[in-house]
């Protein structure tokens, strides 16, 4: 048995063959998460809606995303005439691509990552940003009145989200002293108050940066009650309108990606990553847990409240969490400089 | 300031309020029908397209064509036939035909047949892609039904 694992740690070694385990595996982690996490939300739609939501397709509904996914593939991918051949085409590749590199630097347990990076970090919100980007230019090359209104809308909430959710970052790097996503995460393995949320010593503002970094990731992937980008009743699908087939579909994974990357960052810098909150057995599996319980939340969250306003959004973000997030800057760099 | 934070806090309260319904309702029995598997009985009092009664005797039909109810309705739904045979009493139902199709349900026969002899049923799913499916005969559901 100690061979067989020798001689695998030593294929994994081999770069080239690492390189491609991790990129199929990523890969497949996404098309997967994409897909079953579609099937989660309508579940739990139709259980917070006391009905039972899709369950015709093989048992409780679970090859509902496969026939999904053939659905979407079997239809044509229209490019409609007046639209902006190039940016049309590639927006979805665009806002997909980061997506995917996100998945690089994060670390799932103490072993499985696809690089370690010190900038991990830096990496994961460089690429995040882009996301917007492609959303934006999808909308504005669609020649669409109502993706292009939400093109606009797209611009001013990424403004207006990134200030608290990177000032919130700032004092996470501020508390641990590095950009690397292993080493913030080993310094939270010592149980349940080791964790960054409740690391009072650093700032009794924890619980609330780590309640405005959820926040903002809610805005920052566009889900309700933060969805005006692609608000149904007024702009149809706000900058989806035009696409159909996998164009669409594209869009569609991408948006379940970043949840998924944030829901990753949120663990990692608030919930200790893979550690487990009683010493028992760390590893991926409490990773997965926390991920998938706040996943969970974002999903209840969509289902509870209503879509804000627009000024409602810009709002909460000027007011409140940019406020916030600030004095829990300045308080954190003056707690770290006193203790 | 103060007001500020108060504002924040009653925000937040109630926005935990809410997740605290959903959370509740989304482990709570499902209401809804998974309607082609199962279908609602329908209530005693349903009014449904028209049937004749049987009698308890033999299982025929009560009804002894007298033409009642296919004066009352009023878009002229009913088409009863009957002849007297030898030495009878009362008059025999040969045929009993319902066109459905002109059906508003309004009850009117059924309050106009002074023997009982017609009643609703409780069936709602009718569904059918031809017009002649609801030219219903119903002297034959009659003997349909009581084998």
């Amino acid at each position: 048995m100690d061979t067989i694992l020798n001689y695998i740690k030593i294929a994994i070694d081999m770069e080239p063959f690492r390189l491609l385990v991790y990129l199929v595996g990523m890969i497949m982690f996404i098309a997967a998460n994409a897909a079953y996490l579609v099937l989660l939300e309508r579940k739990v739609a139709g259980h917070i809606q006391l009905r039972i939501g899709p369950k015709e397709n093989g048992p409780f509904g679970i090859l509902q995303p496969v026939a999904d996914g053939l659905k979407l593939m079997s239809k044509q991918l229209l490019v409609p005439d007046g639209v902006d051949p190039i940016l049309f085409r590639i927006a979805p590749v665009i806002v997909m691509v980061p997506a995917v590199m996100s998945f690089v630097v994060i670390p799932f347990s103490d072993t499985i990552v696809a690089r370690n990076m010190d900038i991990g970090l830096l990496v994961v919100f460089a690429f995040a940003t882009i996301n917007f980007l492609g959303l934006l230019l999808g909308a504005w090359g669609s020649r669409n009145k109502y993706a292009v209104i939400s093109s606009a809308r797209v611009v001013s909430q990424n403004i207006a989200y990134e200030i608290p959710m990177l000032v919130t970052i700032v004092t996470m790097v501020m508390v641990s002293g590095s950009l690397n996503l292993h080493a913030i995460v080993s310094q939270q393995l010592n149980g349940f108050w080791s964790w960054n949320l409740f690391n009072f010593k650093a700032s009794p503002l924890m619980p609330i940066a780590f309640l405005i970094l959820f926040v903002c990731m809610l805005a920052e992937t566009n889900r309700a009650p933060f969805d005006i980008v692609e608000a149904e009743s007024e702009l149809v699908a706000g900058p989806f309108t035009e696409y159909s087939s996998m164009g669409f579909g594209l869009f569609f994974m991408a948006e379940y990606a970043n949840i998924v990357i944030g829901a990753c960052l949120a663990t990692i810098l608030f919930l200790g990553g893979w550690s487990c909150p009683f010493g028992i057995l760390p590893g991926v599996h409490w990773f997965l847990l926390k991920m998938y319980l706040l996943i969970f939340t974002v999903i209840w969250v969509r289902w509870t409240f209503p879509r804000t306003t627009f000024y409602g959004l810009l709002n909460l973000s000027w007011k409140v969490l940019i406020p916030i997030s600030f004095i829990n800057l300045i308080l954190t760099s003056a707690m770290l400089k006193v203790f | 300031m103060i007001d500020y934070c108060k504002e924040i806090f009653k925000g937040l309260k109630s926005l935990l309020i809410g997740m605290g319904i959903t959370i509740k309702y989304c482990f709570k029995p499902v209401v809804t029908v998974q309607y082609p598997h199962e279908s609602l009985k329908m209530p005693e009092r349903y009014r449904g397209h028209i049937e004749l009664v049987p009698n308890e005797e033999n299982g025929e039909a009560k009804c002894i064509a007298c033409g009642l109810c296919q004066k009352a309705c009023p878009s002229g739904c009913i088409t009863v036939d009957g002849e007297k045979p030898e030495g009878a009493k009362t008059k025999v139902m040969t045929s009993f035909v319902l066109d459905y199709t002109k059906c508003s349900l309004c009850s009117l026969c059924v309050e106009a047949c002074t023997f009982s002899a017609i009643r609703h049923t409780r069936r709602y799913n009718l569904a059918s892609t031809s017009k002649e499916a609801y030219i219903i005969d119903l002297k034959k559901r009659l003997e349909e039904r009581k084998k």
